[in-house]
Formats: C-alpha cells, structure tokens, sequence
C-alpha cells in the first residue's frame, strides 16, 4: 500500500499514545470502509481484547442516549476512561442522517471520554463491519469500558448490540402485553433490563411481564442453559434514578462472565461472528462481480427463459466460482 | 463536492435558545445526504472543538440569533485554530448585511441569512468543505 495506509499507521500509533484528533480521523476510515479500514481494523485487533463491552438497546425514544449520559457520567467520576460509540439510523432514500445522540450525552460526558456518532449508512453489512473494528479501535487506545448504543430495530442493530460482552435492553411502560414480551427477539438478548421513565403509568405492569417472561423461561429449563437471570432495574433517566442500580448490574455481570468464564465464550463468539461478517461480505462482493461478468450473464438469461431456475442458477455459478 | 460522505456539526453557541432555524437546516442537510450530528443548545467553543475532534467533521454550522455573532463567531474560529484545526465555520442566523465582511476577515468561511434557500444553504456547505478539500 502507498502512502495512506502509511499515515494510517502513524495515526494508529497517535491515537493509542491518546491524540484524540487522530482517533477520531480513524473512525472515519473504518466507517468508510475498504483497504484502509482493513490495515486500522487488523492493527487495532493485534492490540485488542481488554476493554469491557456494553451494548444499549431498545425501541426509539426508550431514553437509551439519556440513560448512556448517566452512565458516563458516573463511570467517569469512578476514574474510567470510557468510550461511547453512539449509532443512529441513515435515511434509506439520500444516505443523510441526523446523528442527536450526543444532546443528551455532553454535559454529562468526563473530559477523558469520547463520543463518536456513526450512522447506520446503506451498504450492506457496513454497520457489521464497521462496529466491530471501532470496539477494536476504542479497546486498543486504552478506553474501557466501550458503550455502544443502537436502536433495537433491524436485525443488524440487534446483532451489535447481542454482541456486546454486556447487553443492556431498555424498555418503558406501555410497550405491550405478557405476549410481546414472550416473542422472540430484542428481549432474548437482554443481560439486563431497565424499565426506563419508572414515573410513568405502567411501569409496575412492564416490570411484571419481564418477570413473568424470566419466570418461564425456569420453567421452560432456558434459565438453566443460560445459568443466569437478568435483573430488571426501574430507572427515571431524567432525574438520575436508577443509574446507579444498572452500573453496580454492569459490574457485577461482568464478574459473573469472569468467574464462570463465560466471557472467553462471548469474545470468542464475537470473532467468530466478525469473521463470518466478513466472508459473507467478500462473497457478496464476488457475486457482484459475477452477476455482471459473461458466466452470469448467461445464467441469468437461462433463468429468464424459464430454463433453469434460480436455485439452479446460483449452484452452478457458486461451483464454477469454487473450482477456480 | 468530495466522493466520500460528508459529516457537519451543527451547534448553537452560549447562551441563545432559538433553535427553530438550526433545526430546519439539519433537516435539510440530511435530505441532502450529508450526515449531520446535532449538538444543540448552551455548547462552549471547547465544547464544539472537542465534539469535531472526535466526529472528525468536515465543517461546523453555527446558529446565531442573539446578536452575539462578532462576539462569538470570532471567538469560535480562533478556538478552532487555536486547535489547530482546519474545519470550515459557517454561520447562519440574523447577520445584518454590514457585520458580513467583518465575520469573512476574522476566519468564518461564509454567513447564511434568513432568506437563504434549501439549495443555497446546500452548495455554502458543500463549497465551503471542498475550498478546504482543495486548499
């Protein structure tokens, strides 16, 4: 490589002696993706795996920025330097995003902490790529812990946030009966749960479904394949109440993940994922290539006159691929 | 206009609470493909400094509605090269038409009025990031 990913290195190498400016001009190559990012990503990996990784999910205005404020503020006042890395949806139709996440953050934030927005942006699996690779990046310039923040809608967002060491799931009164709270998905990865905006209507009837879900998952024999049960904390991001219950919960998870050595399991699990991210994004850049290239061409045109069918079409365009 | 997606910080400074305008102008630089991150209300100049250090913006939208322009407008470029730091600074907002030329001399790479259009306020973004680019 020539000389970019020269100066790649050099800000690698300021970014972890803690020079904010190239950290931050780092984060823009690995949202960018490509070989640039691939060169930071592979840098930082060598370094990485120390930092304790938060994940903060939950539906649109659940108050996930306002209770990740609280957070940094009281892990900043304990002495940690933490990173927050705070992910909000790209407009489908122009790629734009607005990126608010930090209003509720600043005033809250310790000078040795640092925010970064990153927008989900269109190209597919950016996101699953990129999150990873800026943990990496966070882990090996000395922040711990790293909170990532992400609205609990699309798959990919979940996965993010499911990926995280720690996975904190923020709901709010009214979100619904028993039975969503029995459906599959957000709720399942929860390590904790917060039921945000307590003073509201309804926050005893939300604490109770989540209690009624934990409860059958012990009946259901989950809770013993897990080996734990999330605790349900009540919080008012607002006024503050609550935000010392989900960081002693943050902790304390965090032993249990070390004493039972689920953590090894997670890490190992995240890696394996971002590999998996990764093939899967190589091969969907090949199949790109392929479909517009002459073999493609003429599987598709055999698909359109109804000779072969799909399925047909992409075996043997993945075994021609495979041979070569 | 760069290839690469462009990220704006937009901020009102000290002590003015009319975000009406400010609201409007992310709303349109979203619609224009530009991710815009939004800090809003009471920010300091090293409150903004630090925020384009770690968003590495590619420019910083003032909103200004209090008068406080050649006070504040001046200040927040020095803070910025004081950084060390070559983001271009827009602001927008009430500029009487005479204070213009004054904010261009201190370091502030162009003023938007309340007359200004979704486009015009689109390409002022976007030249001021390439003359950068291109600097």
């Amino acid at each position: 490589m020539t000389s970019s990913s020269d100066s790649s290195i050099e800000l690698f190498e300021s970014a972890v002696k803690g020079e904010r400016r190239s950290l931050g001009r780092l984060l823009t190559s690995i949202e960018r993706g490509g070989n640039e990012a691939e060169i930071i990503a592979g840098l930082a990996h060598q370094v990485s795996g120390n930092t304790h990784v938060v994940g903060i999910t939950g539906a649109p205005g659940s108050g996930k920025s306002t209770l990740t404020g609280r957070l940094l503020k009281l892990f900043s006042e304990a002495g940690d330097k933490l990173a927050v890395l705070a992910v909000d949806p790209s407009s489908p139709l122009t790629g734009g995003a607005i990126l608010g996440d930090r209003i509720r953050m600043d005033d809250l934030a310790g000078e040795e902490s640092f925010i970064r927005s990153m927008a989900t942006r269109g190209h597919s699996g950016g996101l699953a790529l990129a999150v990873p690779a800026a943990i990496q990046l966070f882990d090996a310039a000395g922040y711990e812990p790293v909170i990532i923040e992400t609205v609990g809608v699309g798959q990919v967002e979940v996965d993010v946030a499911g990926a995280a060491d720690t996975t904190v799931v923020v709901v709010t009164p009214g979100m619904g009966d028993a039975v969503q709270a029995n459906k599959a998905g957000l709720l399942e990865v929860a390590d904790i749960f917060v039921v945000n905006k307590s003073d509201r209507p309804g926050a005893n009837d939300a604490r109770r479904d989540l209690e009624l879900m934990l409860d059958l998952g012990h009946v259901s024999g989950l809770e013993q394949i897990t080996g734990y049960r999330p605790p349900i904390i009540m919080a008012n991001s607002l006024d503050g109440t609550g935000a010392e219950e989900v960081l002693d919960a943050i902790k304390s998870h965090e032993e249990y993940l070390h004493n039972s050595g689920t953590i090894h399991t997670r890490q190992k699990e995240r890696l394996v994922k971002e590999v998996q991210n990764r093939i899967e994004l190589l091969i969907g850049l090949t199949a790109d290539g392929v479909l517009k290239s002459e073999l493609g061409n003429r599987h598709i045109t055999q698909v359109l006159d109804r000779k072969i069918s799909p399925a047909e079409a992409a075996k043997s365009i993945v075994g021609s691929l495979l041979k070569n | 206009m760069g290839d690469y997606q462009q990220r704006v910080i937009l901020a009102k400074l000290g002590l003015d609470g009319h975000d009406r305008g400010i609201k409007v102008v992310a709303r349109i630089l979203r619609d224009a493909g530009m991710e815009v991150i939004y800090l809003g209300l009471r920010q300091t100049a090293a409150s903004i400094v630090a925020a384009a250090e770690e968003e590495d913006a590619d420019a910083i939208g003032l909103s200004m509605h209090n008068a406080g322009h050649l006070t504040l407008g001046p200040k927040m470029a020095s803070a910025l090269s004081a950084a060390g730091m070559d983001i271009p600074l827009i602001i927008g907002g009430i500029v009487p038409d005479e204070d213009v030329e004054e904010l261009m001399s201190a370091g502030i790479a162009a003023v938007l009025g309340p007359g200004a259009s979704a486009e015009e306020v689109v390409a002022t973004v976007q030249n001021a990031i390439s003359a950068r680019d291109e600097a």
